[in-house]
Order: structure tokens, then sequence, then C-alpha cells
């Protein structure tokens, strides 16, 4: 298990470096050749990027929570839920994480923070109300391995590198298409190209990587989750459960989707789904919980 | 040249491994201290928590005093145990009268209707699955902490400085599950 943190730990680094090469690259390119102010728009994108890497990484819990309306539970509204989470947190070996919850009907549950010293752990009330106690410890159980995976730490900084990313993209496409005169005395068509293909492809694969690093963490959560209550079933039934009912988050969004331990959003059409996909199939979930 | 330089990386790398090595058995073995204590503080809060659901019960269900005075004795008795041993006896003797007292307060409907009773109910319950994760938690560490002892290379750190495989927590039956609690 301390293995799966370390190679955690590794894996956001490599991130990070991974993110920060694409960044300095698109950077660059958006300095040099399409506002024409070089180095000097270069550091202008690094300052900026810093502060706003550092914002997201500090705030990032608090606007996930703000943006999907879930407010802190009192002690004495649900006692049952406040044992269970400090319950499982013992087993975890972790602090306590805080206890949220969101006025919806809908089944779904998420973990945010920084690290297992400033965790967050949120539920619907519709989650509250429709499992039973097992199912639900399944559920706060997978959540709790996401604290301490550190998973909750990569899918926060994944999230702000695909944002800036996206967003030098959009600004680069912006200026290469509305742009004014200046273009024209630098790279020529064949840079225009290369510009144009490079703003289109960076934030596609940015989303793809961050996809595809959510549905690893996905599984890895679940056979922790099942680890710690040592029952398998209780979140395999609490997933059978969260799938067959139908009901859409209002509260989520394609920005915060990947967070949930099932996707909110509830739509699963679409030929890229596989790819874009924040969640792997339950049916698949539920499988390799079965066999544990 | 080559060599030298061959052998001082290897020597680098060697003091680098034993160094981790060293601290990951000093981390492990303050993980096995810290979840040892964090089983006792649950014990803890709950034989503070057993006087007031006596009260409670007392005054609702007059004819059970043979299974209050058991839960009394039982509390007692981990105050007067000496020795690891002996407290864990009278833990889970307080486990099992705990059970027994939620089992006939079953048949007093006006108990079970006390916002106190069930609050202690639902702090009880919550602490006993507290104690059985606590335990779990500690076989956890110690578990990783053996294995460590046992394999290559970190078991020659382990002889060097004397670590020694510690024991894993007994659960009996009647400790691992949890006191009935029905809403």
């Amino acid at each position: 298990m301390y293995e799966q943190i370390s190679e955690n730990k590794r894996n956001t680094i490599i991130l990070i470096a991974v993110f920060s090469v694409i960044i300095v690259a698109l950077a660059w390119v958006l300095g040099e050749y399409i506002f024409g102010i070089g180095s000097f728009g270069l550091a202008l994108g690094g300052i900026f990027v810093i502060i706003y890497s550092l914002v997201n990484y500090f705030f990032a819990d608090r606007i996930v929570l703000a943006i999907s309306g879930a407010r802190e539970l009192q002690k004495n509204e649900h006692p049952y839920l406040f044992n269970l989470i400090e319950g499982l947190a013992i087993a975890a070996g972790i602090p306590k994480p805080k206890a949220y919850v969101i006025n919806d009907t809908a089944l779904n549950a998420f973990a945010t923070g920084r690290d297992p010293e400033h965790a967050v752990i949120v539920v619907t009330t519709g989650i509250l109300t429709k499992l039973d106690r097992q199912e639900l410890e399944g559920v706060i159980a997978h959540e709790m391995s996401h604290i301490k995976n550190y998973d909750i730490r990569l899918m926060t900084i994944v999230s702000v590198l695909v944002g800036i990313t996206a967003l030098l993209s959009d600004i680069m496409l912006r200026s290469i298409l509305y742009g004014g005169g200046r273009r024209e005395n630098r790279g020529g068509a064949a840079f225009l190209i290369v510009g144009i293909v490079l703003a289109i492809l960076t934030p596609i694969i940015a989303a793809i990587i961050k996809m595809a690093v959510s549905r690893q963490r996905e599984y890895l959560a679940d056979a922790s989750g099942a680890m710690l209550t040592r029952n398998p079933d209780g979140l395999a039934n609490a997933l059978e459960k969260i799938s067959s009912d139908k009901e859409v988050l209002e509260a989520a969004n394609k920005a915060t989707a990947h967070l949930y331990i099932d996707n909110p959003l509830k739509n699963r059409q679409g030929f890229l789904d596989g790819m874009f996909s924040t969640h792997p199939p339950i049916a698949d979930r539920v499988a390799r919980l079965r066999k544990m | 040249m080559v060599v030298e330089l061959v052998i001082g990386a290897i020597v680098v790398i060697g003091a680098l491994w034993f160094v981790l090595s060293y601290n990951g058995f000093v981390q492990l073995k303050n993980r096995i201290d810290n979840s040892w204590s964090q089983i006792d503080v649950q014990l803890k809060r709950r034989f503070d928590l057993v006087p007031n659901l006596v009260e409670t019960v007392k005054g609702y269900a007059k004819h059970e005093k043979e299974t209050l005075n058991e839960v009394t004795a039982a509390r007692a008795a981990i105050t007067k145990a000496s020795g690891a041993k002996d407290k864990m006896a009278a833990e889970n003797m307080l486990t099992g009268a705990l059970k027994s007292l939620f089992a006939v307060s079953e048949s007093y409907p006006d108990l079970k209707a006390n916002q106190n009773f069930l609050m202690l109910q639902e702090e009880l319950a919550g602490i006993e699955s507290k104690i059985a994760y606590a335990r779990q938690f500690y076989n956890d560490t110690v578990l990783s902490f053996n294995t460590k002892i046992e394999t290559l290379p970190d078991s020659i750190i382990a002889g060097l400085f004397g670590f020694s495989k510690r024991d894993y927590f007994q659960i009996e039956e009647a400790a691992r599950s949890n006191v009935k609690v029905s809403f």
C-alpha cells in the first residue's frame, strides 16, 4: 500500500514535469511568434502560470466545494456518518477528514483536498438515505483510499495543469485566427499551421491523460477501499445501486465529474466515450470486486 | 579514475540505502506504537460513556439489574486489571456485557424512544467499530514491519540494529462483531 503511495507521488512529479514542458513550449511559441515579445512574454507567462497554479493548489478544494453546493455537516446532524468516517480514517491511519453534504437525491460521493491533513469527503443526501450501512461503508472506504493514496492531490494538480494548457491553447488559437499584423513578419505560413495544430491537439492530449489517470486511480481506490473494510461486496453492492440510479447530479459539471465515485453526468454514449471517460465501466469495477 | 568513480558511486548508494532502510524501520515502529495507542483512545472513550449509559437504562429497565451489574462489574474490572492480558480480558468482558445490555433493551419501547439512549447507542456502536478498525490498522502495520524484518536486504539492517518482530493482535470473535444496533 505504501508503495502505491510513493508511486503516486512519483507519478505526480512526472506529470508536473511533462505538463511544465508543454506549458513552457506553448508559452514560448505564443510569446515569440505571435505577440513578438519573445523572452519577455515567456517570463510574463511563467509568472502567471506560477501564481495560477499556487492559487489553484491551495484553494481548489474550496472552489470545488463551492461549485458543488456542499456544506459542512455537523456531528449532531448525522452521528452515524461521522462515526463511519472516523472509524475508516483510523483503519486507513490518516487524520479524520471533514464531512460535507450536497442536498441532492442523486447517489454520489467524492473526496477532495491537497493532502490527508486537508481532506474533505462529500456525500449527497441521496446516498445517505438509499444505501445501507455496509454499502455506505464501502463508499466511504473508497473515498478514504483516494485521500490516503494522495489521489486527491494528483487529481487537483492534473486539473490545474489541464486548465492551464487549455487556457494557453485557447489564447494561441484566438490570436492566430483574429490576431493583428505582427505575425506576417515572423514564422510564415508553415509556422501558422504548426501553431494551429499545436493549439488544437494539446488540450485534447491533456484531457486524455487526465481521464486515463483518473480511471486508473478508480480501480486502485476500489481495491484499497475493499482492503479497509475487508468487505468488497459492500462497495460492489453500492456501485450497482449507484449505477442503476439514473438521476443526474445537477451540482456536478464536466470540470468536477472526474472527482466523483461514479460519473455524475450519466452520459455513457458516443464513440469517444471510452477514451474520454473519467470512470471505468461500473460492471467491470463490480466484477473485479466480486472476485476479491 | 573510472574505477574510483564507480567505487565512490557504490559507496554513496550503499550509504543512502542504509539510511533509508533504517528510517523506514523507525517510521514503521512508531506507527505501530501510535496505532496501539489509538486502540487505547477508543477503549477509554467507551469506558467513559458506560456510567452514563447505565444511568439512562436504569430509569427504564428496573428488572434488568443483573445485566446492569454485569456491565458495572466489567467496567470496574478494567480499572483493577494489571498487565496487558488482564486488561484485554476485562475489555472483552465489557464488550460482551454491553452487547447483552443492548439486547435486553430491545424489549423496552420507552427506553428505545429515549433520545439520550439512542445517542449513546450510536456512540457506542461507533466506538466498537473504531476499536475493530484500530486493531485492524495495528495488525496491518505489524504485518509490514514483520515482512520488512524478514525480507532481504532490509533484514540486514534489522539484524544490525536489533529490530524484532511484533505480535499480532489476536481478535476474538466476540470482540470482532459489533454491538447490535437496530433503529
